[in-house]
């Protein structure tokens, strides 16, 4: 199980008079096993959504609910994949992949069995004793995907995992996050200001006004999807040919031109 | 302003001008006779009287035999130092309460030379080995220990952020991603406490009644032996430059295998 609610969420930054409001308002229900991507301009409050259910901050208002109770402090139930891939630098793969099983105290075989799958699942196993600085970028966020997968998190929090990495790599990781989405599927927090990573990987699509952030609007992908069944076709460039795929990438650009704070593309 | 950047050859050749006019001008005040020679030894007299302190014993022994002596001290009061200063850092660094109750104590004691703990260094821990080794601990502590606190204070917040998020707990948070994240900065500290250790020998050796390069300048002092007091500052002066040259070797073959693995 792995649901996630924002009610009535602020977020103020600073204080009294100095403060800053970030967010205002924020209501946003997630289903379990539900990937949902919120959209929108830079400083808009997306990543702080995110880094509200790590734990990482607290809601000024409102509350911040995973599987019904509220979010306290960060834990290995919600696992962050950062934009920067945060790997500790002096720890190999194996030993990054490592360090959140070893928290949960499992045994030593359990153990080496789950690294073992999760190394497999982002094709690792060559780079197993690898430190991240030798890595690409593209095998740094492998790593960092594999070492939030292994833990089983309840939900998959995903703060703009693509934006650093070049654009070849990008559309790679892209549609493994969809093959790994579809077929094993868990609830994803995805954070990302670009529009067609978010249609073609999300169940839904949350768009947000610049500061103060709120939800603007939320459109269902996957009905969409599967009725002109994307999944059939292997390639992101074909699913992004697609006349159902145009027209809800056009409404969701128009929308966030309407947002005067949106220049990235 | 700036200057162009010099050769290995050039700079080597300013150095030795440097010191060569320092000579220079040392061996015309003393030989002129400007400043007496009881005031000021020249440099042969300093450098034969050098010489033969390295065989010839005085206060009970050569001089090699009383830096040994003082070396064995200094050793023991830096590794105090580190091996007390390093983890209180680290913990200071992560825990925030600690911090707060620390941080103003210690930044009140570490303005207090060396030197100042004499008196209460030989009331508390005598004049064997105890009181000179918390004198040199008083020199080589505070960076141990702020340089080890700022490594720690101040890893980049997404690592932490990523460790908390895996569930780390707060020992392994310390020894897995504090310390190697602070491990430039520790060894950094650890370079400029083996310099102040080093430089606090003298203070300690003020109340040393046995041997040591310190108790040697004191007993030359005594007899007003100026050159033996100043055989003695040199023998400071060198064996400083070596540790300093050493540890900076050692700091750059790991910063270099940091750099192969990290």
């Amino acid at each position: 199980m792995g649901s996630i609610s924002f009610r009535n969420v602020d977020k103020v930054f600073g204080q009294g008079t100095g403060g800053v409001k970030a967010l205002d308002d924020i209501n946003l229900d997630i289903a379990d096993k539900e990937f949902v991507a919120i959209v929108g301009p830079s400083g808009c409050g997306k990543t702080t959504c995110l880094r509200m259910v790590a734990g990482f901050e607290a809601a000024s208002a409102g509350s911040v609910l995973v599987n019904g109770r509220p979010v306290t402090a960060p834990g290995p139930d919600r696992a962050v994949v950062f934009q920067q891939f945060a790997l500790f630098p002096w720890k190999t793969v194996r030993e990054n992949i490592e360090l959140g099983l070893r928290n949960k105290n499992l045994p030593v075989g359990e153990r080496n069995d789950l690294v073992a799958s999760a190394l497999k699942l982002m094709n690792l196993e060559t780079h197993v004793e690898a430190f991240p600085h030798q890595l690409s970028g593209g095998m740094q966020q492998r790593v960092a995907i594999a070492r939030a997968y292994v833990l089983d998190p309840e939900v998959l929090l995903m703060d703009e995992p693509f934006g650093a990495l070049d654009a070849q790599t990008r559309v790679v990781m892209q549609e493994e996050l969809v093959r790994l989405a579809r077929h094993n599927p868990r609830t994803v927090l995805f954070i990302t200001h670009a529009v067609e990573e978010a249609v073609y990987l999300a169940d839904r699509v949350a768009i947000m006004t610049r500061r103060p952030g709120r939800i603007k609007e939320v459109l269902d992908i996957k009905a969409v999807r599967e009725r002109e069944n994307w999944d059939s076709h292997a390639r992101i460039e074909d699913v992004m040919d697609l006349e159902s795929f145009v027209h809800l990438r056009t409404h969701i650009w128009k929308s966030l031109r309407e947002e005067k704070g949106f220049k990235d593309v | 302003m700036t200057s162009p950047s010099l050769g290995f050859r050039e700079t080597m050749l300013l150095g030795l001008a440097g010191l060569a006019s320092f000579i220079g001008l040392w061996s015309f005040l003393s030989v002129s006779g400007i400043v007496p020679a009881q005031f000021l030894p020249g440099p042969l007299d300093v450098a034969s009287r050098f010489f033969d302190l390295l065989t010839a014993p005085f206060a009970g022994a050569t001089l090699p035999a009383h830096l040994a002596s003082s070396f064995q001290r200094y050793a023991y009061g830096v590794l105090l130092a580190a091996a007390i200063g390093v983890p209180l850092g680290l913990l200071m660094g992560f825990f925030r309460l600690l911090d707060d109750i620390v941080t103003p104590l210690f930044d009140g004691l570490r303005f207090i030379a060396p030197i100042a703990w004499v008196p209460f260094a030989a009331l508390w821990f005598g004049t064997g080995i105890g009181g000179p080794i918390m004198i040199i601990f008083a020199g080589a502590f505070p960076p141990c220990l702020i340089n080890a606190y700022r490594g720690a204070r101040f890893v980049e917040p997404r690592l932490i952020e990523a460790a908390r998020m895996l569930g780390t707990p707060s020992t392994r948070m310390i020894l897995e991603v504090l310390l190697p994240a602070a491990v430039p900065s520790i060894i950094a500290g650890l370079r400029v406490s083996a310099g102040l250790g080093w430089q606090s020998l003298v203070g300690a050796e003020l109340i040393v009644a046995a041997a040591g390069v310190g108790f040697m300048m004191v007993q030359a002092q005594g007899s007003v032996q100026t050159p033996t007091v100043m055989a003695g500052m040199i023998a400071i002066g060198l064996v400083g430059m070596l540790i300093d040259v050493l540890l900076r070797q050692g700091e750059g073959w790991l910063r270099r295998r940091r750099g192969l693995e990290s």
